[in-house]
C-alpha cells in the first residue's frame, strides 16, 4: 500500500534561515520526486549597480550575501581590473588572499555547526560557532567589520593589515587547529554520525558535471574543481596549498572537503603572512576604459562569476553575478529522490546553499495558462496605479 | 486506604511531579546550556512558559477534527498523573497495597505516545501524520527491549508484579542493578526511557529541521502547554520508575535514604540530558534496528542470565 503526500519544506522553515521552498513528493517515507522553487527574495542588485559609480560598487556587491562578503567585491573587482588592464601591487594580493581565507574558514565552521543543527546534535551547533567567533574577530580587527569587510578596491586594497595585525592573525588561526582537530575527528569517528552521513544523498561525479556543481559540493563529489588552482587569481599561485577532494560522494564526503578546507586555509593564511613584502597595496586606477571583463573567485560555496560592462564611463552599464548556490541547489534533483525525509534535510544542507546570492530575480506564472504576468511593465502599471491612488487620497 | 485519602494523593502526586517535572526540565536546559557554553535560562524558565502559553489562543486547523486534536493531550496529561500517583504512592509506602502494580504502570506510561499519535493524526498536517506515524514505528520499537528488561527486575525479585513488592524485595537481596543481569537491564531501561521521553537520538517523532517539531507542530496554547506538562511530568516519572524497579526505592529508615533517593534519581536525569546532548538524530528505521536487533537480544540474554542466577542461587549474576 502506498500513501503519497506532498512534504513542504519552505517557503519559511526551520531548516534555513532564508525563505527557501522545496516541495517533496513523498511515498510513505521515501521522496519521490522534488520540486525546487526558489525567487522569493528579489533584491534588484544588478541593476542597482548600475547606477553606482566603479568604486562604489564594491561596496553593494558585498551585501549579496553576508557569508561571502570578500568574494563578491573580489570578483567583481577583478572583473573591472580585466577591463582596466590594471597590475595589482603584489602586497595588495596577498592581502587580499588573507582575508578570502578567513572568509572560508569561518564560512566552513559556520556549516559545520548547522549541519549539527540539522541533525539534531546541537552541541556540535554551538561549539562550532563558538570556534568561528576567534575568526570573525580577527576580521573586524583587520578590516573594522565582522560582516562586510570592504576590503577589496580596483586596483588593490581598501586598507592595510598592520604587522601588528598579521600576527594577530597568524595566532588566532594556529590556535583553531586543535579544536579543528577536535571537530574533525568528532566526525570521522563518530559511529552515529557515519550512520546518518555515509551513503547518504548520493551525488555521482557524472550529475555534479551535469549539473554543473561547483566548490565543496563538487569536490565532495570527487570532481578536483577550484578556481583558486584553475584559474589563479590573487596570491593563490604563489603558496602550497592542495585541493581537497573526497571520493564518497555523500554528504559524509562533503563535511570532510570542508573540514579538510579549514586545515588549507590556515596553511595559506600562514605561508601569506610568512611572505608578504610591505609596498603599495593600491594601483590607483584613473578611469576604466570601454570593454567587458570577468572575475572569478572560489568563494567557500563555489566559484563566483561576475561579469562587469564598461562604455566608458564612470559607471558599470552591464553587471551580472552568478553565485554558486545557483548552481548548487539544481542538483538536489539528483541527490534526494530515493532518500528518506530524514536525510533529505542533511541533504539540502550539504550544498550549504545560500539563497540570498542566488535569488535576485523572480518570474511569475498563471499556474492555469502557463502565462507569464506581472512583467516589467505590469510592475511599472501597478506601481504607478499605487502612486495615483496615494495622490487622489 | 479511603477514597479521600485516594483524592488527597492524587492531587498532591499530580501536582508535585508537574512541579518536579518542571524543574527538571530546568536541569535539562541548564545542563544542555552549559555543555554547549551558553548561560541558561533562570529556574522558573519552564514555568513562565507553561503560564504564558496559557493565556495565549488555541488555533485550530481547518483539516483538524477537534474532538481528538484537543482531547489527545488531556487525557495524556490525566495518564501521567496517575502513573505518578502509583509511582509515588508504592515508593512512600512499598507494603502497603495500593491501586496498580507494574503492568498498569507501563500500559500508563504507553498512553501519552497513543495520545501524540492521536492527536497528531487529528490535526490533518502532513508533518503531524509523517511524525504520527514515526512514533508508532518508535513505540514498536522501544516497548519490547523496555518490557524485558523489567522483567528481569520482576524475575529477580522473586515474580512480584506488585512495584511495593519490588522494593520490598530489593531491600532484602540489594538493588537488582548490582548483578550482572540487572546492570545489563538498567542500561537497556536507560536506553528506552531516552526514546520514550522522545529525546535526540529518538526525537525522530518532532525532528524540527525535518519535520518542523511532526506531532506537535500544529498545537498552540493551552494545548500545546498541555503536552509540554505531559512531557515534563514523563521526565521526571521515568527516572522515578528506574529507581525504583532497578535501583532500590526510597530508604525511609534514616536521613541518608532520601539523601541517595536524590543522588539517583538526579544522576539518572543528569545522564538523560547527556545522552541528548551527545548525539545527533537517528533515523527512524536505524532507531528500530537499534531496538531490535540490537537491545532486544542484549534484554533477553540478561533475561536468561537472571533466571539462571534464581535458578542456582547466584546472587552476583
Amino acid at each position: 500500500m502506498s500513501h503519497k503526500t506532498i512534504i513542504n519544506i519552505g517557503p519559511f522553515h526551520p531548516l534555513q534561515e532564508e525563505a527557501e521552498f522545496f516541495q517533496l513528493h513523498v511515498d510513505g517515507e521515501t521522496v519521490i520526486d522534488v520540486d525546487v522553487r526558489l525567487s522569493y527574495n528579489h533584491r534588484g542588485i544588478e541593476k542597482l549597480d548600475e547606477s553606482k559609480t566603479f568604486d562604489q560598487v564594491p561596496f553593494v556587491v558585498e551585501r549579496v550575501c553576508g557569508i561571502c562578503s570578500a568574494s563578491h567585491p573580489l570578483a567583481y573587482v577583478q572583473a573591472v581590473e580585466e577591463i582596466a588592464h590594471v597590475d595589482v601591487p603584489e602586497r595588495s594580493l596577498y592581502l587580499r588572499t588573507i582575508v578570502n581565507e578567513l572568509e572560508r574558514l569561518h564560512s566552513h565552521l559556520l556549516w559545520v555547526g548547522l549541519a549539527g543543527h540539522f541533525l539534531g546534535y546541537n552541541t556540535v551547533f554551538m561549539w562550532a560557532w563558538k570556534y568561528r567567533e576567534p575568526v570573525m574577530d580577527v576580521l573586524e580587527t583587520a578590516t573594522g567589520s565582522r560582516v562586510n569587510y570592504a576590503n577589496a578596491k580596483i586596483g588593490g586594497s581598501r586598507r592595510d593589515i598592520s604587522d601588528e595585525q598579521l600576527r594577530e592573525i597568524d595566532k588566532v588561526v594556529g590556535e583553531l587547529h586543535r579544536p579543528l582537530d577536535m571537530l574533525t575527528n568528532a566526525v570521522l569517528d563518530d559511529p552515529v554520525l557515519h550512520a546518518r552521513l555515509k551513503g547518504v544523498g548520493i551525488l555521482s561525479p557524472e550529475a555534479a558535471k551535469a549539473y554543473g556543481a561547483v566548490g565543496p559540493t563538487a569536490r565532495g563529489s570527487g570532481v578536483p574543481i577550484d578556481v583558486r588552482r584553475d584559474d589563479p587569481y590573487a596570491a593563490y599561485d604563489l603558496v602550497d596549498w592542495d585541493v581537497v577532494t573526497a571520493p564518497g560522494c555523500d554528504v559524509f564526503g562533503k563535511a570532510v572537503v570542508r573540514l579538510l578546507e579549514c586545515y588549507e586555509a590556515i596553511k595559506i593564511i600562514k605561508q601569506c603572512i610568512k611572505q608578504i613584502r610591505p609596498g603599495e597595496i593600491d594601483a590607483k586606477v584613473e578611469s576604466i576604459p570601454p570593454g567587458e571583463g570577468i572575475g572569478r573567485v572560489e568563494a567557500p560555496r563555489g566559484e563566483t562569476f561576475h561579469y562587469v560592462r564598461s562604455d566608458g564611463s564612470n559607471r558599470p552599464v552591464r553587471h551580472k553575478i552568478r553565485a554558486p548556490s545557483y548552481v548548487n541547489i539544481p542538483t538536489f534533483k539528483a541527490s534526494c529522490i530515493g532518500q528518506q525525509i530524514a536525510d533529505v534535510a542533511i541533504t539540502l544542507a550539504a550544498v550549504d546553499p545560500c539563497y540570498s546570492c542566488t535569488e535576485r530575480m523572480c518570474r511569475v506564472v498563471d499556474a492555469d495558462t502557463h502565462v507569464q504576468v506581472y512583467q516589467f511593465a505590469d510592475l511599472v502599471r501597478l506601481s504607478q496605479q499605487k502612486t495615483d491612488r496615494m495622490r487622489r487620497s | 486506604m479511603n477514597p479521600s485519602e485516594i483524592v488527597i494523593w492524587f492531587i498532591g502526586a499530580g501536582l508535585g511531579t508537574l512541579l518536579l517535572g518542571l524543574l527538571l526540565k530546568w536541569v535539562d536546559r541548564k545542563v544542555t546550556a552549559r555543555v554547549q557554553w551558553r548561560v541558561g535560562p533562570p529556574w522558573y524558565q519552564p514555568m513562565v512558559d507553561i503560564i504564558k502559553l496559557m493565556g495565549k489562543e488555541t488555533l485550530m486547523p481547518v483539516t483538524a477534527r477537534g474532538t481528538g486534536f484537543l482531547l489527545a493531550p488531556v487525557i495524556a496529561l490525566a495518564t501521567m498523573a496517575v502513573a505518578a500517583t502509583i509511582l509515588w504512592r508504592s515508593l512512600w509506602d512499598p507494603s502497603s497495597p495500593f491501586l496498580g502494580d507494574l503492568i498498569v504502570v507501563i500500559y500508563l506510561l504507553a498512553i501519552p505516545a497513543l495520545m501524540t499519535m492521536l492527536g497528531a493524526s487529528a490535526s490533518g498536517s502532513p508533518h503531524a501524520s509523517v511524525g504520527a506515524s514515526r512514533e508508532m514505528k518508535l513505540l514498536l520499537s522501544y516497548e519490547l527491549p523496555m518490557f524485558l528488561a523489567i522483567l528481569v527486575a520482576v524475575a529477580r525479585s522473586g515474580w512480584t508484579f506488585q512495584l511495593g513488592g519490588l522494593v520490598t524485595a530489593q531491600a532484602q537481596t540489594g538493588p537488582v542493578v548490582f548483578s550482572i543481569s540487572g546492570a545489563l537491564a538498567m542500561l537497556i531501561a536507560i536506553i528506552c526511557m531516552q526514546a520514550k521521553l522522545g529525546l535526540v537520538p529518538f526525537d525522530v517523532a518532532e525532528a524540527e529541521c525535518e519535520i518542523m517539531s511532526g506531532v506537535y507542530v500544529e498545537y498552540s496554547g493551552p494545548a500545546l502547554a498541555n503536552w509540554l506538562m505531559t512531557r515534563a511530568m514523563m521526565l521526571a516519572v521515568m527516572p522515578l520508575l528506574l529507581v525504583e524497579v532497578f535501583w532500590g526505592g526510597l530508604y525511609r529508615q534514616a536521613w541518608w535514604g532520601f539523601l541517595s533517593f536524590l543522588g539517583r534519581y538526579v544522576l539518572l536525569v543528569v545522564l538523560v540530558v547527556l545522552i541528548r546532548n551527545t548525539n545527533p538524530r537517528l533515523r527512524i528505521d536505524q532507531t528500530m534496528k537499534v531496538f531490535w536487533f540490537g537491545l532486544t537480544p542484549v534484554a533477553i540474554v540478561a533475561l536468561v542470565l537472571a533466571l539462571i542466577g534464581q535458578a542456582e542461587g547466584i546472587a552476583w549474576l
